[in-house]
């Protein structure tokens, strides 16, 4: 396995200009997540209106990998719908699990095909889902907040 | 310096092929260290020859498998300078810790470990999270309070006011002999001194001193001390658990069942004498061995001349990374009272991407907060890139570390 396919060139675009890489003040629901095997954190919130995403933002530190993956999460479920975005979230982790089986589908994932190497490099799938776990977490956890207010 | 050629004929591992069919170099051993040949014959023999349950049984094999074990026992205690019926096998040195914390808090009041509201525990910023974690739920369980000696910039511990965070309130002092992080090894005399100045125990973190110089228990004049076997070359799943005898003999039990009682009744028993009492169960006899085995090998080469290798390798890695570009050494940078672990990081560049290209290289090295969360925050990193060496290792493989961080340096374009 060549580091090239896990560092691809758009993951090291993103790692340095992350997308969406400022809290919002405003939001439904803010989690924080740690990776407790390397130490790596996330605060991310999520706005929902309705049925649909209408923010994602972030801070944290981290991996070259979980940096990239989180700014491409954000920016490719900002503005769907949330069940879509559940969909995707589940797409991704297949195809983090699929131990290289899989190269992902661009109509799908869009920029996170670009991670399907990370699937080859067992220590790295975490870090790649850390983002996308927070925004999971953020996201049902607005969802059940909405349905207890009623 | 060792001959490392002739060393490294001994662990079958240094030859495995990595990733692109090239060399291992393995700056891994702060983590665990890699297993002579003889090491695995021990346990091998052990099983093959010996194998069965210590101290019970009426037949050959038991006799002769008692007798491995306790063989073991006698040369672990040779080892590190104490008697043999002080060396307490355990499952791993957290167990060890695990067992004085759970011990103390098991002792009835009025005992001397017993832990009261308003009693401290001093640890330091540097522990890693097995001498850490197992003293904050004692603290739990019995009101005690933790306090602990800051760390300074330059990764040494500020002993400044060592008489008032060592005070008459404090039952046990908890630090380790050399950092896990840092490589900083800690001068015990003064905080002995203080400790039994002030009627406290002292126990001592020796998991990265134990395999790396010679430890004397009685020199050092302290009360309890763990170390792990898989560190020091032996196999994994043995640890060693080490206190004075008069304290073994009034502490109570951790774990309790089978081998360590004297006498039993449905509703009460009594114990064995140490170190009997603290090893329920049948215990880890081939790993014990294995440890013997592990620890003849380096009585062989010689702890002073490990000790000296290692310095030696320490100091050549401390001026190359002196010529390194935006790479920052975590601890300190001389080679006094320091050893063979060298933490970095290399500016823009995330310890765990540091690791996966050294990787790619055969490089194996440990990434991430190292168990000790805390140093890391006092250090204000969120990780680190690891490095530490051990008999197997030569300056050609500190070589190769520095060719790869240069690499990385260009791979990620910093």
């Amino acid at each position: 396995m060549q580091l090239d396919s896990l560092y691809q060139e758009v993951i090291l675009d993103h790692y340095k200009n992350p997308m969406n890489k400022k809290l919002s003040p405003t939001y439904s629901k803010e989690v924080h997540h740690v990776n407790p095997s390397c130490g790596d954190e996330i605060t991310l919130n999520v706005t929902v209106e309705g049925d649909l995403i209408t923010n994602i933002s972030w801070d944290g530190v981290g991996c070259s990998i979980s940096q990239a993956s989180t700014s491409i999460m954000s920016d490719l479920l900002i503005g769907k719908k949330i069940d879509e975005d559940f969909a995707i979230l589940e797409n991704f982790t297949e195809l983090m699990q699929s131990k290289g089986t899989k190269s992902g589908d661009e109509e799908i994932l869009e920029d996170a095909v670009a991670l399907a190497g990370v699937s080859q490099f067992p220590a790295r799938i975490k870090c790649a889902l850390l983002g996308w776990m927070a925004f999971k977490d953020a996201t049902s956890q607005a969802l059940s907040e909405t349905e207890a207010k009623g | 310096m060792l001959d490392v050629a002739s060393i490294k004929k001994d662990f079958p591992i240094l030859s495995k092929k990595m990733r692109n069919d090239g060399k291992l170099i393995y700056l891994d051993s702060g983590a665990t260290s890699q297993k002579p040949n003889i090491v695995l014959e021990a346990e091998r023999r052990f099983y093959s020859e010996h194998n069965a349950a210590v101290h019970r049984g009426a037949h050959l094999l038991a006799e002769e498998a008692s007798e491995a074990y306790e063989g073991a026992r006698a040369t672990v205690a040779k080892f590190i300078g104490a008697d043999v019926e002080e060396v307490v096998f355990t499952k791993s040195a957290t167990e060890s810790i695990n067992l004085i914390a759970y011990s103390f808090g098991n002792s009835l009041p009025g005992s001397r470990f017993a832990l009261q509201p308003g009693d401290r525990i001093v640890l330091s910023e540097m522990e890693h999270h097995a001498n850490l974690i197992p003293w904050q739920q004692l603290a739990k369980r019995t009101g005690a309070e933790i306090t602990w000696f800051p760390v300074t910039d330059q990764g040494r511990l500020d002993l400044s006011d060592i008489d008032s965070i060592i005070s008459t309130k404090t039952k046990i002092v908890a630090i380790t002999h050399q950092s896990n992080v840092l490589g900083t090894i800690n001068p015990l005399e003064a905080l002995v001194k203080r400790t039994h100045d002030v009627g406290a125990v002292f126990v001592l973190d020796a998991c990265q001193s134990v395999p790396h110089f010679a430890v004397d228990v009685k020199k050092l004049g302290i009360d309890f001390l763990a170390f792990s076997g898989h560190k020091a070359l032996g196999p994994t799943g043995v640890g060693i658990f080490w206190g004075k005898f008069e304290h073994l003999q009034s502490m109570e039990p951790f774990l309790t069942g089978g081998s360590m009682i004297e006498s039993v009744t449905m509703t009460d028993a009594t114990w064995a004498p140490a170190p009997r009492k603290f090893e329920a169960g049948v215990p880890n006899m081939a790993q014990a061995v294995g440890l013997a085995a592990a620890l003849d090998y380096l009585t062989e080469i010689g702890m002073d001349k490990v000790e000296a290798h290692e310095h030696a390798l320490t100091k050549y890695a401390l001026e190359k990374f002196s010529t390194l570009r935006d790479v920052s050494i975590i601890g300190p940078t001389n080679t006094q009272m320091r050893g063979g672990v060298i933490s970095f990081t290399i500016e823009g560049i995330h310890p765990h991407d540091a690791g996966q290209v050294l990787d790619q290289h055969g490089i194996a090295v440990r990434t991430g907060h190292h168990c000790a969360w805390p140093l890391m925050r006092k250090m204000h990193v969120v990780g680190t890139t690891r490095a530490s060496f051990y008999i197997y290792n030569d300056t050609s493989d500190i070589d190769a570390l520095i060719d790869g961080i240069e690499y990385a340096q260009k791979y990620f374009k910093v």
